[in-house]
């Protein structure tokens, strides 16, 4: 999607400079997206807009396509790679400007399991969309998920799993969360190849999230649901 | 002890079309199944294969499957399916029970082939490797060096693989090409290396108890 040849992003007025970000987010050009990012800084674009229409809606397309089998993992990795590039440099102004935050989660594979690669994507696009995300990696025993929550006090508990030999593990999380008083206090969403929504519902699980995007959209309406809750509550 | 003359017959030539049993099986079994089947001059087995490459997208291994049970019911005796679950999350074997089909047990084919016992007996110790079987040793440049983009970008090496720590080649046959594949392989991933010759494990002794 990218031109060929060099192509100086400092001609482009603002809507073509955003489209050439999208583009080179597709392609994974991560220079040319940090150049972007930059340029739109510098002409005064907040660091959320920036973030917001440059790279959260690139990722958006991006994962449109791998959804439809035009784009396959190799390139969804090295969008990834592009947008991360970006997000490295908002990150510490998105503080700094008090841009909105819709949430903090806690996210991390299961016991017994090391594939990060969806659950690293869900956490990139859930920071995009104004999650704080506490990511605590792999191989995650149910303990390391209640001192996570003891500490970081999230609103949701995301769970992945890769393997069906894994993927059990995730009732033993909630189950422990019930025992312990704890599951209304948390919207949990689980995702991973081998799940599906009949697995989230049978292992207690508020959703099944397919991909980085559902997964977005999932909690930003359990996020409502809960503001709306609590709203009427008070 | 093994009951399989491993060397293949040059008599006993397997031709699809002439068993009562029709074995429904991911592609990368064929060369064992049919190697078996050889082997043991079993008469009863029809092979019908599915593309190996589902293993990256398990969602289409159930609607395959099915439609090849419905395809296959009423032209033979039975049916038996050569798939481990595979990442479809329990959908496999939900559809062969609403089928009346079985499949050969266990989670995947590094489990049947290892013994299903044997490989979750081993299951702390080897949850951070990477399994290659003959047919993945013998597939690693396709398939998972330039499959996954390494070859164009080996940039993304850390994020496939920075969470393994061994390649254990499952060795269905002692071929030392394809251990020196493997061990190759390994070496360009940057990982630590173990051979273990299986065989055929349960593959050979579930087909057996249906031939």
């Amino acid at each position: 999607m990218s031109d060929e040849g060099e192509l100086d992003l400092r001609s482009l007025n603002d809507e073509e400079l955003t489209q050439q970000i999208h583009d080179d987010l597709y392609d994974g050009l991560k220079e040319e997206v940090e150049e972007g990012v930059n340029i739109l800084l510098e002409r005064g674009w907040t660091p959320y807009r920036t973030l917001t229409e440059g790279l959260v809606e690139g990722m958006r397309i991006v994962g449109i396509d791998f959804r439809d089998g035009i784009l396959f993992v190799p390139e969804v990795l090295l969008a990834a790679n592009a947008m991360k590039a970006g997000m490295f440099i908002l990150r510490p102004l998105l503080a700094e400007t008090g841009a909105p935050r819709l949430g903090k989660m806690v996210i991390g594979t299961v016991k017994g399991d090391i594939h990060d690669i969806g659950k690293n994507l869900v956490a990139m696009m859930m920071e995009g969309a104004g999650f704080e995300v506490i990511n605590i990696g792999i191989n995650n025993p149910v303990e390391k998920y209640l001192d996570a929550i003891a500490e970081h006090q999230p609103d949701i508990l995301g769970m992945s799993a890769l393997l069906t030999t894994t993927m059990p593990y995730m009732k033993v999380v909630i189950d422990t969360l019930k025992e312990k008083g704890m599951r209304d206090d948390y919207i949990v969403l689980v995702g991973g190849a081998p799940l599906n929504e009949e697995f989230a519902k049978a292992v207690g699980a508020d959703a099944y999230c397919r991909d980085a995007a559902v997964a977005v959209e999932t909690a930003k309406d359990f996020m409502k649901r809960k503001h709306n809750q609590m709203a009427a509550s008070a | 002890m093994t009951f399989v003359n491993v060397k293949p017959s040059e008599e006993f030539e397997f031709l699809n079309g002439q068993g009562h049993v029709l074995l429904i099986a991911c592609g990368a079994l064929a060369r064992e199944i049919v190697d078996l089947i050889e082997s043991n001059r079993w008469k009863a087995f029809d092979v019908a294969c599915l593309p190996a490459k589902w293993h990256n997208t398990p969602q289409f291994i159930v609607p395959a499957i099915r439609d090849k049970i419905r395809e296959a019911k009423g032209k033979y005796k039975s049916i038996f399916v050569l798939y481990g679950d595979c990442g479809t999350g329990g959908q496999l074997d939900k559809l062969l029970e609403e089928e009346g089909v079985e499949r050969i047990p266990g989670p995947h084919c590094y489990a049947f082939f290892s013994g299903n016992d044997a490989f979750m007996a081993k299951q702390d110790e080897d949850f951070t490797s990477f399994f290659l079987t003959d047919y993945l040793a013998r597939h690693f440049d396709k398939l998972i060096w330039a499959g996954m983009g390494l070859d164009k970008h080996p940039e993304l090496l850390p994020m496939y693989f920075g969470n393994y720590k061994k390649i254990v080649y499952i060795a269905q046959t002692r071929d030392e090409e394809l251990a020196r594949r493997a061990m190759a392989a390994a070496k360009r991933l940057g990982l630590d290396y173990e051979y273990r010759f299986v065989g055929y494990g349960e593959l050979a002794s579930e087909m057996k108890d249906r031939a």
